[in-house]
C-alpha cells in the first residue's frame, strides 16, 4: 500500500521533471534572445551579447536549466523582461479568476451530468435515455469557442440576463461576481457534461444489474434511495478519473473564454505573453499549469482508495 | 435427397440469422454531411463561388436568398462567408486528416512495440507518453506557437504531437490483450519471429480499433485547430479557417451575428457528425469495449 503510494508519487515527480525540461528546452529554441526583446530592434549586436552574458544566456543549456530548476524550486520563475514583474507574482494575481472559472465549470458539469446519468440509467434504452443521449451527443460537439459566442448571443444580447463581457471581483459583491462568471463557466462546462454523462451512465447501468442492488430493492428500499445511496458511489470511479484527465481540456477552455469574455485570468496572461513574445512568462505559466495538472492527476489516482474500499483490499492482497 | 446427404455425411449448415444492427437516420445523416463537406473542400476551386479574398458585396451583410455567394452573408470586408467556409474546410480537413494519420502510424507502431516487447522499452514509452499527456492540449499548442511562427507546417507538427500519445496508449492496451491469445502462442510455437507475429497476427487485429478512433480524433483536431485560430495563433490570414472566421466575427456579434453563427454551425455539424461516425465505428470494431 505505502509502496504503491510512494511509487506513484515518484512517477509523478519524474513526469514533472521531464515536463519542465521539455518546456525550458522548447523556449530556448525560440528565435531571438531575451536581450533582443528587452533592448528592441535597434540594439547593436555588442549590446545584445553583453546583456546576454549578464543574464547568463551564453552558458550551455543544461547549466541554464539546472539554474532555472533551482530557482523554480524556491518559487522563483524569473522576471518578465517586458513588465519587470516576477512571473510567480503575475501567476498568483491571475490564478483566482482561472481557479474560480474551472471550479464553477467542474461543479456545474458534475451536477448536471449526475442528474442526466441517473435519469438515463433508470430505464436504459427508454425514451428518456434516448432523448438525454441525443442532448449529450450535441453537447459533446460544442467546444468552448463555439459555445461562448452562441451563449453570449442568446443570453447576454437577446435576453439580456448576463453581462456581455468583463469580470467583477468578489469584493464588489458575490452576486455580480457569479453573474459575470456564469456564462463563461457554462461555455466550458457543456462539453464536460456530455463526457461525464456518458461514462457515469455506462457505469450506473452496470452497477444497477449487480446483486447488492437487487438485495436492496428486495428489502423494500425506495428506487431513489437505492440509486443515490447504493449505486452512485461505486459507479463514480471512472467519472473521477475522467474529471482529473479532462481538467486539461477545462484549462484550455478557460484560455478561450478568458480571451472571449476579457477575464483577467491565467489564460489571458498566457495569450498576451505569447503575442508580445514574453517567453519567460510563457515558460513560467506553461510549467505551472502542467505541474498542477500532474499533481491533480496523481492525487486522483491515489484517491480511489478513499472512495472504493475494494481497491484498498486489492492493493493489500 | 435427404438420403444422399446422409450418405455423404454432410449436415445442412446451421441457419444463423444475420446480426441485426440498429440503423439510425442520424448516423446516415452524419455520413452524408461529412461526404458533402469533403466534396465541397475538394471541389472548392471549381464551385461557382468568388475567391475567398474578393469582396462580393457590402460588409456585414446578413444571409440572403437568391444568391449562392450571399446565402450565408458577408464578413467585415464584404467577402462571401460561404466561399470562406468552403475554403476553410480545406484547412480543417487537411489538418485533421494528416495529423491523425501520422498519429495513427507513429503512435500505433510505438504502442504495439511497447505492448508486445514490454520491459525497458515499455517503461520509456510509457513515461514519455505520460509526460506528453501532462500538458493540457491547448497549452501545449500555445507553447509551440510561441516559439515557431504559425503556419500549416507548425500547426501540423503540434497537432501530431498531441495525438501520438493517445494512439500509443490505445495500441498498447489492445496489443497487450491480443498478445495473450492462443493464436499468438501458436504462431510463436510454429517458429514465427517477433516481426512476423507483430505484422501478421497482432497488427490486423489492432488496426480496426485504431481506425475506429480516427473520426473522434479528427474531430478533436478540428476543434484544436479552431481554438488556436480563435486565439489568433493558427493559420495566418488571409487564408480562411473556421476558427479564424469566428474570431473575425466575434466583435461584430451584436449587429451581424451571422458572422459568428454561420461558421459556428458548420463546425458544430462537422464535429457532431465525426463524433457520431466515431461512436458508430467504435461500437463495431473496438474489442476493448466489447469484452
Amino acid at each position: 500500500m505505502l509502496l504503491t503510494v510512494v511509487s506513484r508519487i515518484g512517477r509523478g515527480l519524474l513526469v514533472v521533471l521531464l515536463v519542465s525540461f521539455a518546456v525550458v528546452g522548447l523556449m530556448s529554441l525560440a528565435p531571438g534572445s531575451v536581450a533582443e526583446v528587452i533592448l528592441g530592434e535597434n540594439a547593436t549586436p555588442e549590446a545584445i551579447a553583453a546583456l546576454n552574458a549578464e543574464l547568463g544566456m551564453d552558458r550551455p543549456f543544461l547549466a541554464r536549466y539546472l539554474d532555472w530548476l533551482g530557482d523554480a524550486l524556491r518559487g522563483d520563475l524569473g522576471t518578465s523582461p517586458l513588465t519587470n514583474q516576477p512571473v510567480t507574482e503575475a501567476i498568483m494575481e491571475r490564478l483566482p479568476v482561472t481557479l474560480q472559472l474551472a471550479a464553477m465549470a467542474l461543479l456545474i458539469a458534475l451536477a448536471v451530468a449526475v442528474l442526466l446519468a441517473v435519469a438515463s440509467a433508470v430505464r436504459p434504452g427508454g425514451p428518456v435515455d434516448r432523448a438525454v443521449n441525443v442532448v449529450s451527443s450535441v453537447f459533446l460537439s460544442v467546444p468552448a469557442f463555439i459555445a461562448g459566442p452562441v451563449l453570449i448571443y442568446v443570453f447576454a444580447l437577446q435576453l439580456g440576463w448576463f453581462p456581455v463581457i468583463g469580470w467583477s471581483d468578489v469584493d464588489e459583491g458575490l452576486a455580480a461576481n457569479l453573474r459575470g462568471a456564469l456564462l463563461p463557466a457554462v461555455s466550458i462546462a457543456l462539453i464536460e457534461i456530455a463526457a461525464f454523462h456518458r461514462v457515469l451512465r455506462e457505469d450506473l447501468v452496470g452497477t444497477l444489474r449487480e446483486d447488492f442492488v437487487g438485495a436492496a430493492r428486495a428489502k423494500g428500499m425506495s428506487p431513489s434511495y437505492v440509486m443515490f445511496r447504493h449505486a452512485l458511489r461505486p459507479s463514480s470511479m471512472s467519472l473521477i478519473t475522467l474529471a482529473g484527465i479532462n481538467l486539461g481540456r477545462l484549462v484550455g477552455g478557460t484560455v478561450i473564454v478568458e480571451s472571449l469574455f476579457l477575464l483577467p485570468g491565467l489564460g489571458q496572461l498566457l495569450t498576451t505573453s505569447i503575442v508580445s513574445r514574453d517567453l519567460i512568462t510563457v515558460q513560467g505559466v506553461v510549467v505551472f499549469v502542467a505541474v498542477v495538472y500532474v499533481v491533480i492527476n496523481t492525487a486522483v489516482d491515489l484517491s480511489y482508495r478513499l472512495i472504493d474500499p475494494r481497491v484498498r483490499k486489492a492493493a493489500l492482497a | 435427397m435427404t438420403q444422399s446427404e446422409a450418405v455423404a455425411g454432410r449436415v445442412a449448415p446451421p441457419v444463423v440469422p444475420r446480426v441485426r444492427r440498429p440503423r439510425s437516420v442520424l448516423v446516415f445523416a452524419a455520413y452524408a454531411w461529412l461526404a458533402a463537406v469533403i466534396g465541397m473542400a475538394l471541389l472548392a476551386s471549381l464551385l461557382p463561388l468568388a475567391p475567398y479574398i474578393t469582396a462580393v458585396g457590402v460588409p456585414h451583410q446578413g444571409p440572403r436568398w437568391g444568391s449562392l455567394e450571399l446565402s450565408m452573408g458577408t464578413d467585415y470586408l464584404g467577402r462571401s462567408i460561404l466561399s470562406r467556409a468552403v475554403h476553410g474546410a480545406r484547412v480543417s480537413l487537411v489538418v485533421g486528416t494528416v495529423a491523425s494519420l501520422i498519429g495513427v502510424v507513429v503512435g500505433g507502431l510505438l504502442g504495439m512495440l511497447a505492448g508486445y516487447l514490454g520491459g525497458r522499452l515499455d517503461a520509456v514509452v510509457r513515461l514519455l507518453t505520460d509526460a506528453m499527456l501532462a500538458f493540457p492540449p491547448l497549452i501545449l499548442l500555445m507553447a509551440l506557437s510561441s516559439v515557431l511562427t504559425p503556419s500549416m507546417g507548425t500547426l501540423l507538427l503540434g497537432l501530431t504531437l498531441l495525438v501520438i500519445p493517445t494512439f500509443v496508449r490505445l495500441a498498447r492496451a489492445n496489443t497487450l490483450a491480443w498478445s495473450a491469445r492462443e493464436f499468438v502462442l501458436a504462431a510463436r510455437n510454429m517458429g514465427a519471429g517477433h516481426r512476423a507475429i507483430l505484422l501478421k497476427e497482432i497488427l490486423p487485429n489492432v488496426l480496426p480499433t485504431l481506425a475506429a478512433y480516427l473520426p473522434v480524433v479528427m474531430a478533436a483536431m478540428i476543434v484544436a485547430e479552431g481554438s488556436l485560430s480563435f486565439l489568433g495563433l493558427g493559420i495566418p490570414p488571409p487564408t480562411p479557417s473556421w476558427g479564424g472566421m469566428i474570431e473575425d466575427g466575434k466583435d461584430a456579434i451584436t449587429d451581424s451575428p451571422h458572422m459568428v453563427l454561420m461558421p459556428a454551425l458548420i463546425i458544430f455539424l462537422t464535429v457532431f457528425s465525426l463524433n457520431l461516425a466515431g461512436d458508430h465505428l467504435r461500437r463495431r470494431f473496438d474489442r476493448t469495449l466489447q469484452d
